[in-house]
């Protein structure tokens, strides 16, 4: 009997470290194959040129990946733009001010928003932002089809603020309401508790949420390439089309496989995807930690 | 100089023109009911707080003690579901009906609660952010009240090299002492306790404790505690609650020993 126990205490503990090794190992196997596959581009072109040319001509051998980089980014910082205070004053008023019922209520509405498969917000978006982008384009007497970094930006915001809220209002509540007790007795308003006291005590989870939520969205699809427009080129503003990595891989992978090192410059797509959204996410861990030692 | 000293004379003692009446009540409270969504958690509270004494609210736990505090100065309020009735009056003016601004009342007390809960800032963050909040900017009144408060709770010696650091680097007793600072720094007039001793190791508490003695000079002290031992050692005036209602109030002497209910006569012998 003893020696059975200590047999399940070793085995369960071994499994542990396993599926933790695993899932440390996971992140490690994905960039060397990425790397592995996309050696045969690194070998013909500099690293330099591929990141920041802006020659992307497969047929003739040049891929320059600088308009991918950039319509990422501006869509993905955008629509974090256009979310964060959004999230950030929902999240304070359901958490601090709205009775209890608001908040059982939004629960599942927040839910059920983030459940929605990204597809059909890319049809809403192409059905409604579109439309919309092109009419507010034609009032600031901007050139534009409508099918734009904006129009992504705002499709994508409305995916990330579900992820973004559920997980503030995961923060807020963690923060004792005694807290707020203390600022109160001490003369201040609810809005000084709310800034000075609930703000800064979340401040990493805040930040946290942020970076997941810019996580996600930097690398959400299929939404995004249904209403960007998918024009290589640098955009302008955010009124102009643009091209990002993830719609590049999804278009183009599987096809035209005849041009030679395609495929391996698709994989180097992915590769900076992976690093791209790696280097954010040490960025993120850097402020987070800064923020901590408050 | 001269004038700076003289103002800062005038915030360090304020309570010097006060001197007579002293026995006055400072808290009256008067036909109390608080009730939440299905039950009555206070029931007809009628109670008058003597000025510059400790106050002991005793009482098994779920009674309604910590409740009837923090109706005191309205932290209530946070609680929706919540609903008073009756009136409390502090200096004359009944808060629970007053049009005047209760941040302002609320700096008439300083709030200690069960567990520390500092301020997510520096040791000295801690102190200002309600003198801050009242519109002092003044960076040598500020450090001197630092100062000042800290040396009240005996925290100085202990600190004073790291002001600039988090709150949170201090010991549990450490940081009760700081909330207590700047609870004081605030210049209250009563002091709100909620068990204030009952997460601390027992040289904390004493520190605690004898800060309490001291303080009464200065403050109105109304102390929330189920620790018997502590109520007969700290109380000047107690008051008997069981169950959302005063069962039993008078002088500390008179209730411990000629307890005139059978609640109360049971709840010191047995404790519970």
């Amino acid at each position: 009997m003893q020696l059975k126990r200590k047999l399940a205490d070793k085995l369960s503990s071994g499994w542990m470290i396993f599926s933790l090794a695993f899932f440390l190992l996971l992140p490690l196997a994905i960039g060397v194959g990425l790397v592995l596959k996309s050696k045969g581009l690194l070998h013909e072109h500099s690293l330099l040129d591929l990141l920041f040319s802006g020659n992307w001509a497969p047929s003739q051998n040049k891929f320059g990946f600088w308009p991918f980089i950039i319509s990422s980014l501006w869509v993905t910082i955008l629509a974090i733009v256009i979310a964060a205070p959004v999230c950030l004053l929902s999240a304070i008023y359901l958490s601090q001010f709205a009775p209890r019922w608001a908040l059982k209520l939004m629960r599942p509405v927040i839910d059920i928003l983030a459940g929605i498969p990204s597809v059909i917000y890319g049809v809403w978006g192409i059905l409604v932002m579109v439309p919309f982008v092109s009419s507010l384009g034609a009032i600031l007497n901007k050139e534009t089809t409508g099918f734009s970094i904006l129009a992504a930006a705002l499709v994508l915001a409305v995916m990330t603020i579900p992820y973004v809220l559920n997980m503030l209002l995961e923060v807020f509540r963690q923060i004792p309401v005694e807290l707020q007790e203390a600022s109160l007795s001490l003369g201040a308003t609810r809005w000084e508790t709310i800034k000075h006291i609930i703000l800064r005590k979340g401040l990493s989870g805040i930040i946290s949420a942020i970076g997941l939520g810019f996580s996600k969205a930097l690398g959400e699809t299929i939404a995004v390439l249904m209403v960007v427009g998918n024009v290589v080129q640098l955009p302008k503003n955010a009124f102009s089309s643009g091209y990002t990595l993830p719609s590049l891989i999804a278009n183009n992978y599987g096809e035209m496989m005849s041009i030679p090192s395609y495929d391996a410059a698709l994989m180097f797509g992915a590769l900076l995807l992976f690093a791209i959204i790696l280097a954010f996410n040490f960025l993120f861990r850097y402020i987070i930690y800064k923020s901590e030692a408050l | 100089m001269e004038q700076t000293t003289a103002t800062l004379k005038g915030i360090i003692h304020p309570y010097e023109h006060y001197g007579e009446g002293l026995t006055q009540p400072i808290v009256e409270v008067k036909g109390l009911n608080v009730f939440s969504k299905n039950a009555q958690i206070l029931k007809n509270i009628h109670l008058s707080v003597p000025k510059n004494k400790i106050t002991v609210l005793l009482g098994p736990s779920g009674c309604g003690k910590t409740t009837l505090l923090k109706c005191l100065n309205r932290l209530t309020d946070l609680y929706s579901d919540l609903r008073l009735d009756g009136s409390i009056f502090i200096d004359n003016e009944d808060i629970l009906n007053t049009p005047r601004d209760i941040t302002e009342i609320r700096q008439k007390m300083g709030l200690l609660l069960q567990r520390p809960f500092p301020l997510p800032m520096s040791i000295a963050g801690n102190i200002t952010y309600g003198l801050k909040l009242k519109g002092i900017r003044n960076k040598k009144i500020l450090e001197a009240k630092v100062e000042k408060h800290l040396r009240d709770v005996a925290l100085w010696d202990e600190v004073k090299d790291r002001l600039s650091h988090s709150a949170n680097s201090l010991s549990i007793g450490q940081q009760q002492r700081l909330c207590l600072a700047r609870g004081l720094a605030v210049e209250p007039e009563i002091i709100l306790a909620d068990e204030p001793t009952s997460a601390l190791d027992p040289i904390s508490s004493k520190v605690i404790e004898e800060e309490f003695i001291k303080l009464k000079n200065d403050y109105t002290i109304i102390l929330v505690t189920h620790i018997l031992r502590q109520a007969k050692r700290l109380a000047d005036y107690v008051v008997f609650m069981y169950y959302g209602e005063i069962v039993e109030h008078g002088d500390a002497e008179e209730i411990f020993n000629n307890p005139k209910t059978a609640l109360l006569k049971h709840y010191l012998e047995s404790g519970y």
